[in-house]
């Protein structure tokens, strides 16, 4: 089935003479980690049934650098993005898209006063105009009904004022959306960000991806639904450390659409 | 005789006036101590923000208790001292509610005053309760012990007498109005301070009149002492909101703002062309400076003016996800140690004639520990919260950059994710040509 899906590279596609409409920044966890690959396929599938002209950067993509500056590393910061700003710009790309807010701040806000000018969008702001424009159809069918919660990503969200979309593909679906105590402005971090992901945490008296946990669970959610593969995976282990694993599942926004279509 | 009141009142607010405006002085000396910023963009969008995060508390209303609560006893307190100005009249010319020629408009004035006091009065008794008794989990980290509590208490209780004062003035003015004394006409409505006035017209005219006096002088007095007690205070934010807003970082949350010192760097190092040796343009000295901050001298004079601005209400820890989870971060504490130690410096300044005397401190690790700095996740909670625009995460993320770059202190782990970025693009030790072969899995 895997083998069924389309991935041209820029590469491929300039050597070919070929302009793409839109690059998909996969990013790290997208390229490398197993939970996020999922992730990146549903969305590739989602836009091969739409049939979007889109290619992605493969081995010519690199960290953006965001860990780096949020630890503190400035240094390293500006190097990636330089050098992702020159293959960029050496492909003339003008819109991009992905499924990381990570990479989504750090691209469309960072990137410009470095000589990195794109339109960015996270990839539910995308499947939701690939909605709109008709390009792409959703039967809820397998979700109809299903308590689902959004977990907003700390980028995505309070970041960058970007709530609604997420929620609409969701109710898409004929889900019952449910709000976890903290959402949107108020949204309680998942404890991955500022570089937290790669490290333990601090002493405390709770980690905070259980704290997180607890909310979902509060709201008698069925699924957490995610946007971002950070979250994605600090939720699915919180989940298992709460023995929630048969209950409740944790998945992105885009695998929820693409399993409904049964992709 | 009268001309002795005039003049003692003269005295008394050039005094108050005078010593708030050398604190004012120092508060600003003090903020320039920061690294440059330039920040006056956007001007329609900064006055909107000011108008609406400062003027009309938008992120009060959030919490909607304490943001009525808090609209109240700041609407009040601010209109009521439009009476201040009655008084400084009356206080430097000898007359007697010489706004009173307004007729029915200064009887409607004087009685929402009146109203206005008494809603000031519960509000204030709700906040103290809520304070001291209902005992709030965020009024009750270890940052919040010792002063910052007396000083929160100490503002409710200036508040209480304050408008006592003005309450009783009234009840007395209205006894004396009553009793046809000469001086006191008929003038304002006292729907509040009748009861009052029932109370204590019974004592006679001289008692009356002695009262009224020592209600109008010590309420007068009061106002100047609290102007005063500003500068020691949280309560600062009066006034500092109204400058902090209109400065507010203006972009998303999300964006950080990219060092140019690093930027013109890293263009050397990438560039090919470049000469390694060129010698600094003029007007560079600022490359020498040293990257991120490790005392306040390295925050810029914004970060230092949120120091100076900050209530320490709280808002900011109780939605902090680290500080939730028992760590020792607390958004709050960032604030009052950065504004502690700018004080410690300008104290110092002070007393060494205008120039800092190195005392062996600094902001990190004398305030702000490491553990402290490295429990944040960036996730903007304590910026979002904040009701005057406070950016906590900024001074965090400057201090990170120092033990980064100045010092490579990183913890190890870190470290080793920056190894990898540096090493194969990716925070793992994944190899950058196996980075899609994903696509054929
Ligand atoms: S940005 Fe850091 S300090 Fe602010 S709320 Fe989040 S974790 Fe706490
Ligand atoms: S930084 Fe803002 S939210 Fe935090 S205590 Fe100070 S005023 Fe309150």
């Amino acid at each position: 089935m895997s083998n069924s899906i389309k991935v041209p590279t820029m590469a491929e596609l300039t050597a070919e003479g070929k302009i793409p409409d839109v690059l998909f920044w996969v990013g790290c966890a997208g390229s490398f980690d197993d939970r996020a690959k999922k992730i990146t396929k549903a969305f590739v599938k989602l836009l091969n049934k739409a049939s979007v002209n889109f290619a992605v950067l493969g081995t010519e993509e690199g960290c953006t650098g965001d860990p780096a500056k949020r630890a503190g590393n400035e240094m390293l910061f500006q190097m990636q993005a330089m050098s992702n700003i020159e293959v960029l710009n050496s492909y003339e790309i003008k819109k991009i898209v992905t499924s990381c807010p990570h990479c989504f701040n750090t691209i469309k806000n960072e990137y410009p006063s470095l000589g990195g000018q794109y339109q960015v969008v996270h990839h539910t702001q995308f499947l939701r105009s690939l909605l709109e424009e008709g390009k792409l159809t959703i039967e809820g069918g397998k979700y109809k009904g299903k308590r689902i919660t959004f977990h907003d990503p700390c980028y995505l969200g309070r970041g960058n004022n970007v709530y609604q979309a997420p929620r609409e593909l969701i109710e898409k679906l004929d889900a019952e959306l449910v709000e976890m105590k903290s959402c949107k402005k108020r949204g309680l971090c998942c404890g991955a960000g500022g570089a937290q992901m790669f490290k333990e945490a601090e002493k405390g008296d709770k980690e905070i991806n259980i704290a997180r946990t607890e909310e979902a669970m509060d709201s008698k959610a069925e699924i957490i639904a995610a946007g971002c593969p950070f979250c994605n995976t600090m939720l699915t282990d919180g989940v298992k450390s709460k023995e929630k694993s048969t209950s409740i599942k944790v998945m992105d926004v885009a695998e929820l659409l693409a399993d409904a279509e049964d992709l | 005789m009268n001309y002795v009141s005039q003049i003692v009142f003269a005295l008394v607010l050039i005094a108050g006036i005078g010593y708030f405006a050398a604190n004012l002085k120092r508060l600003i000396r003090n903020i320039r101590l920061g690294r440059d910023l330039e920040r006056t963009d956007r001007k329609p969008e900064r006055w909107k923000t000011m108008i609406l995060v400062a003027l009309g508390q938008q992120k009060m209303v959030v919490r909607p208790i304490a943001g009525i609560l808090h609209i109240i006893v700041y609407v009040g307190f601010i209109i009521i001292n439009i009476e201040v100005i009655e008084i400084i009249i009356d206080g430097l010319f000898g007359t007697h509610r010489v706004l009173s020629f307004l007729g029915g408009f200064y009887d409607f004035l004087i009685g929402s005053f009146e109203i206005l006091a008494l809603l000031v009065i519960v509000s204030v008794v709700i906040f103290w309760i809520r304070r001291n008794i209902i005992k709030l989990r965020r009024f009750l980290f270890s940052e919040m012990k010792g002063w910052p509590k007396s000083d929160a208490n100490i503002i409710l209780y200036f508040e209480v007498v304050l408008m006592v004062l003005f309450l009783t003035m009234n009840a007395a003015d209205y006894s004396l109005q009553q009793l046809g004394s000469e001086h006191y006409q008929q003038a304002g409505a006292f729907p509040v301070s009748q009861y009052l006035s029932n109370l204590i017209t019974p004592l006679g005219e001289s008692s009356l009149i002695l009262i009224e006096r020592s209600a109008w002088w010590l309420h007068i007095v009061g106002i100047l002492i609290f102007l005063n007690y500003l500068y020691y205070s949280k309560h600062l934010h009066i006034l500092l909101a109204f400058p902090n807003t209109w400065f507010s970082d203006l972009n998303p949350l999300g964006q950080m703002n990219n060092m140019e010192s690093v930027t013109s760097e890293v263009k050397l190092m990438m560039d090919p062309e470049a000469d390694p040796y060129a010698m600094p343009e003029e007007g560079d000295e600022q490359d020498v400076a040293k990257f991120g901050a490790s005392d306040v001298g390295d925050l810029n004079w914004v970060q230092l003016m949120n120091a100076y601005s900050c209530t320490e209400c709280g808002r900011c820890t109780s939605e902090c996800p680290a500080s939730q989870t028992g760590k020792k971060l607390s958004p709050r504490k960032i604030m009052m140690d950065t504004r502690d130690r700018l004080e410690e410096v300008g104290k110092n300044i002070d007393a060494n004639n205008g120039v800092f005397k190195e005392d062996g401190k600094q902001l990190l690790d004398d305030y702000i520990t490491r553990e402290e700095l490295w429990a944040c996740t960036t996730c903007n909670a304590c910026v979002e919260a904040c009701p005057v625009n406070i950016n906590p995460l900024s001074i965090i993320v400057d201090m990170r950059r120092f033990l980064v770059m100045e010092q490579s202190a990183a913890p190890m782990e870190l470290n080793n994710m920056m190894t990898n970025i540096e090493n194969n693009a990716a925070p793992w030790p994944y190899n950058q040509m196996d980075r899609l072969n994903w696509r054929n899995e």
